[in-house]
């Protein structure tokens, strides 16, 4: 079997819709927070899977930098999930709705 | 400098004596009369010089340039002919003799340089308005005449009946001068023009020019004249006018700002000359021309006037209904499609009116304002010069020959018994008001000047002094010569009729060979006038009328009720049209409007509320929904 383009998109498609699935369904902050990296990691996998297709590098080197921006943001993000844990005694959605009017 | 530039001194004159008196001689009453009479006689004396030297030239225009916005051009003119000369001495000549009278009379008043600066501003725009060469001056001038005359009726403000009169009349004038400037928009419309060489030429090329529009343009000017000259049913603030100073009443209500009616009529007259025709909604009009509705309302003031005036006791008041009536007259006989005769009899009338007016004044002041008549009695004796005076001015008004009024009168009645544009109902009308002007002028001389003493304030009278006498004396000459001058010919010639030149002593007797039918209607009239005033006031203490004619008399008097019905009237109407602004103000704009909008804001806001659960996820499922649309909206479709 010849993995071609459409393989590699059906993957990252699959991927990300999982991802979002995540973020909407899951209550726990931890595990939306996975959700959310795995949603960038499948819009890694389609710009390798183009710049691989279109002998092309930027999209390669676009990776790299989502993958070094994405590192930097688990380490606030995370950093932020602790600090209110700290406050707030959870890390459940049901329990941050103080964006409510 | 052109002969005819001498014409913008003569106009603006009385505009400087009116700013100089103004700004800087406000504190010296004495100095501002100096100036402004001094005005107004230069500038009577400079017309006289136009006159003489102009007489024999048809016309001469002296413009420039004011403002041209696409085919609008308006220039600020001076148009002389005959009409305007002839009004020019009028107003600075009858003007000027009341500017002296006004030193004498005003002399006590505290506000003297106010009262001359209205009064220099008044000439002022009087003579605009004479000179104007088209429409829009003319209107400019028009509504300053307003304005200068609000300023001298409501000249003792703190009256309050002074403040109200003055309020009725600049308000009244109003009402017609918006259907003045409605017309005078519809010609422009039409012919392209405002000014009235243009529009002069234009007609008599094409008398159709105006299409169906001729008769509505025609009525729609006219109203100009029914609120300057109070014609019914405007003539409601003339005699509430008589509130401010006489020598203000004179010149204003006798002489010249309701002569500005009548003269506007003379000049616009090329108008009335075009083809008659009424637009569709007014076909049930076809048949009557414009001027045959002029002349009936004309006749129609000028016998309601002449019935209110029998009735009255104030003797400046019995003066004012006089003017109403004579001016229903002019107009009428402008309306019978003879403007020479409409202005003949406004020039003897600006005489002898402003002669009657001035020697009212003078027994007011003698009185110490006191204006009933059954308060006088035998100021014969005590005034001898304002009684012989007062009498000439009222011979000439009931048209007792060789008084200028015979002639001019017979002029208007000629007119109404000419067989092509007369009309016998019109001129029994008119011979009916000069039985009835004889009849109230006689009352009034019978009661107030001959007759038994009715108060004893009258043995206190003394003849005012000889800055009023005089100006009396000077219009007296006039006001018994002006018939046989010439100027029935002088007028004659704006109006392009044939001038026959008569020597005096033919003029005398011009009437009785003319047209012997309306001389002897009027001689009769006047007799049967002065017959029956004689016999009912010669020796009356007090009014016989009103026994013997009862209810009618009372309504007289009461001035068949005018200012009453218009009083219900306009309540009426002023409350059914503030109902319907309530109205609208609640339910529309604060209604539908202002809650509207604010309902539905509210609304779309209550309902975007329920959107901000403050659940991170739900926010995340829309966003998320928001891009699938996007992506469907863009890519799917």
């Amino acid at each position: 079997m010849n993995v071609g383009l459409e393989h590699y998109l059906l993957v990252s498609a699959a991927l990300f819709s999982l991802g979002l699935l995540g973020v909407i369904m899951r209550r726990n902050l931890l595990v939306i927070y996975m959700s959310l990296e795995l949603m960038l990691n499948a819009a890694n996998l389609a710009l390798v899977a183009f710049s691989r297709f279109n002998n092309n590098l930027d999209g390669q080197v676009m990776v790299f930098f989502i993958i070094t921006v994405a590192a930097a943001e688990v380490s606030v993000g995370l950093a932020l999930i602790v600090a209110l844990y700290r406050k707030r005694a959870s890390a459940h959605v049901e329990d941050l709705t103080t964006m409510k009017l | 400098m052109n002969l005819e530039d001498y014409s913008w001194i003569v106009l603006l004159l009385p505009l400087a004596a009116a700013a100089v008196i103004t700004l800087f001689t406000q504190r010296h009453g004495k100095l501002s009369a100096q100036i402004s009479i001094a005005a107004v006689a230069t500038s009577f004396l400079l017309s006289l010089f136009l006159l003489i030297t102009l007489r024999e030239t048809s016309h001469a225009i002296s413009a420039i340039n004011w403002l041209a916005i696409g085919n609008l051009k308006v220039e600020i003119g001076l148009h002389l002919d005959h009409l305007s000369l002839l009004m020019l001495l009028i107003v600075t000549g009858v003007g000027g003799a009341i500017h002296v009278y006004s030193w004498g009379y005003m002399q006590a008043d505290r506000c003297v340089s106010r009262y001359f600066a209205s009064l220099s501003l008044f000439t002022f725009s009087m003579l605009g308005i004479v000179l104007a060469n088209n429409f829009v001056m003319m209107f400019i001038f028009w509504e300053l005449v307003g304005v200068s005359s609000y300023l001298l009726i409501g000249f003792w403000y703190e009256k309050a009946s002074a403040a109200d009169a003055a309020k009725k009349a600049f308000i009244t004038n109003r009402l017609g001068d918006f259907g003045f400037l409605l017309g005078i928009i519809l010609i422009w419309a039409t012919l392209g023009s405002v000014e009235f060489d243009a529009l002069k030429t234009t007609l008599a090329a094409h008398p159709a020019a105006l299409g169906s529009m001729a008769g509505v343009a025609g009525l729609l000017i006219f109203c100009g004249c029914m609120g300057k000259s109070a014609q019914f049913p405007l003539h409601v603030w003339l005699p509430d006018a008589m509130e401010g100073p006489t020598p203000v009443s004179a010149l204003i209500h006798a002489a010249t700002m309701v002569a500005a009616g009548v003269y506007m009529l003379c000049r616009v007259f090329f108008l009335y000359e075009a083809t008659p025709a009424w637009p569709e909604c007014l076909a049930f009009l076809n048949g009557i021309t414009a001027l045959n509705i002029i002349s009936w309302i004309g006749g129609f003031t000028a016998l309601l006037a002449a019935l209110i005036a029998v009735q009255q006791n104030d003797i400046k008041r019995i003066l004012a209904y006089s003017t109403l009536s004579q001016l229903g007259s002019m107009v009428m006989a402008v309306g019978l499609a003879a403007p020479g005769a409409g202005m003949f009899h406004l020039t003897t009338h600006a005489f002898f009116k402003a002669l009657l007016f001035l020697g009212a004044g003078s027994v007011i002041h003698a009185l110490h304002h006191a204006q009933d008549i059954w308060k006088m009695g035998g100021l014969k004796k005590k005034m001898p010069v304002t009684f012989w005076t007062f009498l000439v001015g009222t011979l000439a008004l009931c048209g007792v020959p060789p008084f200028s009024g015979f002639y001019s009168k017979d002029a208007i009645l000629a007119a109404a018994a000419d067989p092509v544009h007369g009309n016998v109902g019109l001129f029994i009308l008119a011979v009916l008001v000069a039985a009835l002007t004889t009849f109230y002028m006689f009352r009034l001389i019978f009661v107030a000047f001959l007759g038994p003493v009715k108060d004893h304030a009258v043995d206190h009278a003394l003849e005012s002094p000889g800055i009023m006498i005089w100006p009396l004396r000077l219009l007296a000459v006039p006001s018994v010569l002006a018939g046989f001058w010439g100027l029935e010919q002088f007028i004659g010639g704006a109006f392009g009729e044939t001038a026959h030149a008569l020597s005096w002593h033919e003029e005398i007797f011009a009437p009785l060979n003319h047209s012997p039918l309306a001389a002897l209607f009027g001689l009769f009239a006047t007799m049967v006038g002065l017959g029956a005033a004689w016999q009912l006031y010669a020796k009356a203490v007090k009014d016989p009328l009103p026994e013997k004619l009862g209810l009618l008399a009372r309504a007289m008097r009461n001035r068949f009720y005018f200012d009453e019905i218009y009083r219900v009237l306009i309540a009426i109407t002023h409350e059914l049209l503030s109902r319907l602004a309530n109205w609208f103000d609640r339910w529309i704009v604060a209604g539908l409007m202002v809650r509207g909008t604010h309902g539905t804001t509210e609304l779309f806001g209550r309902a975007l509320r329920l959107a901000q659960t403050g659940n991170l996820q739900t926010y995340a499922f829309l966003f998320a929904a928001g891009v699938v649309l996007v992506l469907w909206f863009v890519l799917g479709r």
